[in-house]
């Protein structure tokens, strides 16, 4: 069942048309990864369907209601978080406060302590951290601190925008074997990437993003074995 | 060919500096001349005029009670500075609307015969005249943001700040025009009239001195409280760092952005009406002139920082009643002086005195 669709959406900041008609669906229970270059409008998509950015044209549709009234943060009751580009922790909030913040509009307290536990459990170096201000963190421990954020909110669908970007190849790892986990546990994920050797492996399909337009989509078995995909994306010859 | 590193380029790097080296250093030593020059002066003047010590701890007591008048209002400020990167210069008329407010109040429970009536009843006046200024300011602060600053957030900088200029205007003419040009005399109620002596020192402390520096006092501790440990204050500051990831975690941006304006008037109302117990009178244009005082004890400290505007007021409160006497200088002075401090900071130590750095992204 489609938990997400997004139809025939375009955006524009001002004048420049940043997403030139694009469509796309994830299904619950789901890893979508959408993969592209430098400014093909990845991080617009996601901020269009966060609601951040209003569409000029076509829709998005969650879990069967059209977000085109909805603001920022109601699309957030709804059950969509993001973990944003560059992560977005608030540097003068402690841990905790930000960890807090991203369960912001609920008032379940038996829950909210049921997820702090879960998040900790998830990153037990948060729990370390979780008095400090989260500014002095490493880049590592502030996407881990990201992450947990938008876990917070007990979303049904998380947005991750590069969640592994600037990380040492071991963290990235890490990264992704709890995308996984998290998916594991029930939560749908749409991954932006730019890294699609990852992403690939970790998602159940793909698309790919050129200039505002889908270009290709497929499962991401598929999507491994594409000659465009290999070329462009995963750099082999 | 190997002589690159010979000693001749290496002997005039000390004189390569950069042009903005230069003028830190050229700055520098003109604050240097300033603080001699004033240092200078005040030992001439303590000297010559040698007040005895009753005198500087009345100035000092006045100064305490102005600088926690001025806090009321720097703090809203600095509340909407530290979210929305804007000055609203119509801040002062939201406390002098306040300030109306109050004598109005207290018209009303002076016809009632409370003002001077049992204790109770005095206090109760009291109370109700500073909630009404509150009440009243609140609703010109709300109102001056959903029609004068909302439609223009995202618009440059300056233009918000046209707009609040403009308002400033506005709300003056428009008190103008209802409350007419005279002084409408503030009636104090018995409560906090008179003071006591401090034993046989010779200083003398007013009541109503007394009654505004501790209820101001108590109103900042109730705002810190709300900024650093309720979930409106965490929402408050999570905006100030960054809107667009805020509203990703659920806050409603525009309504927190009201609450911060609701906040910082709430104060200024409250220090309206404490202001009119000062001075004993109010006037379509009492907002002006205090809440530029107040605008400069948020830069001394610190614009956008809580405890730098608290900090900053007490300072310039108390620098502004010493200041005639220390310098020699008769007391209409007093407002050349804060004025000065204001331009002195902004040259020599932009961010104020509790000041952090700001960082490009927020702005
Ligand atoms: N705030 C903005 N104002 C104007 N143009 C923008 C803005 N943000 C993005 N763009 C433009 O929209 C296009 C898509 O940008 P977007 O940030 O979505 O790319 P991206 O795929 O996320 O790239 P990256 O991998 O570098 O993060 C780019 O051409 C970019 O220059
Ligand atoms: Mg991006």
């Amino acid at each position: 069942m489609a938990l997400l669709v997004v139809k025939d959406v375009h955006t524009y900041y001002g004048k420049i048309h940043a997403l030139k008609g694009l469509s796309l669906t994830v299904d619950e229970g789901e890893i979508v990864t959408l993969i592209g270059a430098n400014g093909a409008g990845k991080t617009t998509t996601l901020r269009t369907i966060s609601g951040v950015l209003k569409p000029r044209d076509g829709s998005v549709e969650f879990d069967n209601e059209d977000l085109a009234s909805f603001r920022a943060h109601e699309i957030v009751y709804k059950g969509v978080s993001m973990v944003p580009e560059g992560r977005g922790i608030f540097s003068r909030l402690t841990v905790f406060e930000n960890l807090d913040l991203g369960a912001y509009h609920r008032d379940d307290d038996d829950g909210i302590k049921q997820d702090f536990e879960k998040v900790y459990s998830l990153f037990p170096r948060l729990y370390e951290r979780r008095k400090q201000v989260a500014g002095t963190l490493s880049g590592g421990e502030q996407q881990m601190l990201a992450t947990g954020r938008a876990l917070m909110a007990r979303p049904r669908l998380m947005l991750m925008d590069e969640p592994s970007m600037g990380l040492a190849p071991i963290l990235v790892e890490s990264i992704f074997d709890t995308i996984h986990e998290i998916n594991q546990e029930g939560t749908t994920i749409l991954l932006v990437e730019q890294n699609a050797h990852m992403a690939l492996q970790v998602a159940h399909r793909g698309y790919v993003l050129q200039t505002g337009e889908i270009v290709l989509h497929d499962s991401a078995e598929s999507l491994r074995e594409n000659e465009m995909v290999k070329k462009a994306y995963l750099g082999m010859e | 060919m190997t002589s690159v590193s010979e000693p001749a380029p290496k002997s005039n790097r000390s004189f390569n500096l950069t042009s903005a080296q230069r003028s830190r250093i050229f700055l520098n030593i003109i604050g240097i001349v300033i603080l001699v020059l004033l240092v200078w002066r005040i030992y001439i003047v303590a000297v010559d005029r040698a007040y005895p010590i009753q005198y500087w701890a009345f100035q000092v007591i006045n100064g305490l009670v102005l600088g926690g008048v001025y806090s009321l209002i720097a703090l809203g400020y600095t509340l909407v500075y530290g979210i929305l990167f804007m000055i609203n210069f119509a801040h002062g008329e939201v406390m002098m609307m306040g300030g109306f407010a109050g004598f109005f109040t207290l018209q009303l429970m002076n016809s009632l015969g409370w003002s001077d009536g049992t204790p109770l009843q005095s206090a109760a006046t009291v109370f109700f005249a500073i909630l009404a200024g509150m009440i009243v300011s609140v609703l010109t602060g709300i109102t001056l943001e959903r029609l004068a600053y909302r439609p223009l957030r995202g618009a440059p900088r300056l233009v918000p700040l046209i707009s609040a200029i403009g308002a400033s205007f506005f709300l003056q003419y428009t008190a103008l025009l209802l409350f007419g040009a005279i002084p409408h005399n503030y009636n104090k109620p018995s409560i906090i009239s008179g003071g006591i002596s401090v034993g046989d020192t010779g200083i003398f402390i007013s009541y109503t001195g007394a009654f505004i520096f501790v209820a101001g006092i108590l109103l900042m501790m109730g705002l810190f409280f709300i900024v650093q440990r309720t979930k409106l204050g965490r929402a408050m500051r999570a905006l100030a760092e960054d809107k667009e990831t805020a509203a990703l975690m659920g806050i409603d941006v525009d309504k927190v952005i009201v609450l911060t304006f609701a906040l910082g008037s709430a104060l200024a109302g409250a220090g309206g009406v404490m202001l009119g117990f000062h001075n004993t009178v109010m006037r379509f244009n009492t907002g002006f002139i205090p809440g530029l005082k107040a605008f400069t004890a948020a830069v001394l400290g610190g614009i956008g920082n809580i405890r730098g505007a608290m900090f900053g007021s007490i300072l310039l409160g108390v620098l502004e009643a010493l200041g005639p006497s220390a310098l020699g200088l008769p007391t209409e002075y007093k407002d050349v002086i804060a004025f000065s401090i204001l331009v002195l900071v902004l040259v020599f130590r932009p961010t104020g005195l509790l000041g952090e750095v700001l960082s490009e992204k927020k702005a």
